[in-house]
């Protein structure tokens, strides 16, 4: 049943490009898959560890300068008067870049934060995402500050024997998307469901009890923080080449409160949620647009967060799933079992 | 060495409101144990205040911050009453993404009632600055500096001599134990977060006619007040206050002597160091057993 829902939704969204001629809702489908992605691996933690990091644009914003700067090229002044001059790479080289640098990035970031919990660790990830942000508008000579990096290229495929492919129109971007979130999805979905995802979710019921039935928390968390950073970083790489154009804005903390929102609206901790969530809500904006003022859009955006909160505090999808009588089977099971599970693996 | 001087003069005066801000996101966190979002807004809405009274009403500028601080209180109530009062007993978490939703609502609010060209606020004092030997000082400066000494002083003294202050006091303790007592723990916390907006709105409302009044001014103010609650520990109202001023020392340091673009970035820094090396903060006593 939940194998046929998932194969006849790809199948909806991957028919799109072929009925849908307005380029304008192309478009904003195309951004909106780039934050659901983002939002995917926001999830990963927020859902399956139970960190509220509200730094998530950060690795968004650190994927899209590496790819961007990758295939621009640089030539920066360092102390002591060297010179590093890079050479402009093909972007696909930028987009593999930018799932290393974010994901190295996520290593150092939750080494550092996850040596703290709660609202600490909430404000110690907006600080690290201001802080890069700030970079971003003062190192002028590598990011061009608020005039932003321009001229992006497009994303390139290699080919063998063809050349290589470059995507420039919506119906190539869109499907691009579109492989990169299924990707992500699988490679979540995969993990959650694996040892590794019930010893994240043992210790986001109850940390306490998950160190001592043997859960090394630190490794396990950083291991979730490196693989979500990086899925971010992918999906900033995406949206560089696709918007071509990259400024110090990109890491508004509003950007990451977007995601959050996707994240919680679909229910946290869901596989589809933020996929549903980042629909409803990277749509809602073009919806409202010619019913509403941009400034009454937003207060509508952080009303309608407020009363999913109050209203469904789990989530569209877990709701609806109970809605419809799905019966809780092992893999929604209690903390205790998923512990008891893990124990019993764990290698004494 | 005048430069110095010149710049412990200015972190005098920003450090003043630095604590005011600091005080009320700490007695709200301390108390209700939740991670205010709105306390920017409420910065925002003192300022604006302000701005009405003197700039729309014509009215007196030192009944404007009077008017700026009762305002941020009834804000505060019904923020508490409507969006704090239902979610009793939820988690950290969700009380903190329905203040981000207040915030977000609020802040467009602003933008959409008074749109985004800063505004700013006639004030009576004089243009000369007071010169000092090697140092100057605006005489509004002065004025911003005294009047947020009195209202630390007076926050001071509502917290640790009076009924009110200590039933807020036995309740950041024991919010259990305090009821049990006879405090009636809900008027505590809508009174402290009505206290704590309205020191907000009285930080912004001082510090709006020294810069210019616009929707996202209390982003920046937030965050610091979050650096500032970090630095002193959280529910210490004393440490509030000392790390208001080490804030804006480091703000003054860090503008005057490494570059200007990166003042705003002390904040954040601040919060990363010290959440690293002292997670309860500089001035953390010995952790009550409750």
């Amino acid at each position: 049943m939940k194998a046929i829902i998932t194969i006849l939704a790809v199948a909806a969204l991957a028919s799109v490009p072929l009925w849908l001629r307005d380029p304008y809702l192309l478009n904003a489908l195309i951004t909106t898959g780039i934050f659901v992605i983002g939002a995917m691996s926001l999830n990963l933690l927020l859902g399956f560890t139970g960190q509220l990091s509200l730094g998530h644009i950060a690795f968004f914003g650190i994927g899209a300068y590496v790819s961007a700067l990758t295939s621009l090229g640089f030539d920066i002044g360092l102390p002591g008067g060297v010179r590093l001059v890079h050479e402009p790479w093909p972007p696909i080289a930028g987009f593999v870049l930018a799932i290393i640098v974010a994901g190295l990035c996520g290593y150092f970031v939750g080494l550092l934060s996850f040596r703290v919990r709660g609202a600490y660790f909430v404000i110690v990830t907006i600080s690290f995402a201001e802080v890069v942000r700030l970079v971003a508008l003062n190192w002028v000579e590598l990011t061009q500050g608020p005039l932003a990096l321009t001229n992006i290229p497009s994303i390139a495929l290699p080919l063998p024997g063809f050349g290589e492919l470059t995507l420039r129109t919506k119906m190539q971007n869109y499907y691009l998307v579109l492989v990169v979130a299924l990707i992500a999805y699988l490679l979540i979905a995969r993990l959650v469901h694996s040892h590794f995802g019930r010893a994240m979710r043992g210790l986001m019921e109850n940390e306490t009890l998950a160190v001592s039935v043997g859960i090394d928390v630190t490794r396990t968390l950083t291991i979730a923080a490196v693989i979500s950073a990086a899925i971010a970083g992918a999906a900033g790489s995406l949206y560089a080449h696709y918007i071509r154009i990259i400024d110090p804005e990109v890491f508004a903390f509003i950007n990451t409160v977007t995601m959050v929102i996707m994240v919680i609206s679909g229910g946290k901790g869901s596989l589809a949620g933020p996929v549903v969530g980042g629909l409803i809500f990277g749509l809602l904006p073009v919806a409202l647009r010619p019913v509403m003022a941009p400034e009454a859009q937003w207060i509508a955006y952080g009303g309608v967060l407020i009363a999913i909160l109050f209203v469904l505090p789990r989530g569209i999808v877990p709701s609806l799933a109970q809605r419809f009588g799905r019966r809780r089977n092992g893999r929604t099971a209690l903390a205790p079992v998923a512990l008891a599970e893990t124990a019993a693996k764990e290698p004494a | 060495m005048s430069e110095f001087l010149q710049h412990l003069i200015n972190m005098l005066v920003l450090g003043g409101t630095y604590a005011l801000l600091g005080i009320g996101l700490t007695l709200i966190f301390g108390i209700m144990n939740v991670v205010n979002f709105t306390h920017g807004v409420l910065y925002t809405f003192g300022a604006y205040i302000m701005f009405i009274v003197v700039q729309q009403l014509g009215l007196n500028f030192f009944l404007a911050l009077p008017v700026a601080v009762l305002a941020g209180w009834l804000l505060g109530a019904v923020i508490e009453l409507t969006l704090l009062r239902p979610l009793r007993g939820s988690d950290i978490d969700t009380t903190m993404l329905v203040m981000i939703g207040a915030w977000i609502a609020m802040q467009s609010g602003t933008l959409w009632i008074w749109g985004g060209v800063a505004k700013s606020v006639a004030t009576p004092f004089p243009e000369a600055p007071l010169v000092l030997g090697p140092v100057s000082v605006s005489w509004l400066r002065l004025f911003v500096l005294a009047a947020a000494a009195l209202l630390i002083l007076v926050t001071y003294l509502l917290i640790n001599k009076t009924s009110l202050g200590r039933a807020m006091r036995a309740t950041f303790q024991d919010h259990d134990t305090a009821s049990l007592m006879g405090v009636n723990v809900d008027m505590i916390y809508t009174s402290t977060f009505a206290i704590g907006s309205s020191l907000a709105a009285a930080a912004g409302a001082l510090l709006g006619p020294v810069y210019v009044i616009f929707p996202q001014m209390g982003d920046l103010a937030a965050v610091k007040a979050f650096a500032i609650v970090i630095l002193g520990g959280l529910g210490n109202i004393t440490g509030a206050v000392i790390g208001g001023f080490i804030l804006a020392l480091a703000e003054e340091l860090g503008a005057g002597y490494v570059s200007s673009g990166y003042r705003d970035a002390m904040g954040f820094l601040i919060i990363i160091a010290v959440l690293i090396f002292r997670p309860t903060g500089l001035f953390a006593r010995a952790e009550r057993v409750g």
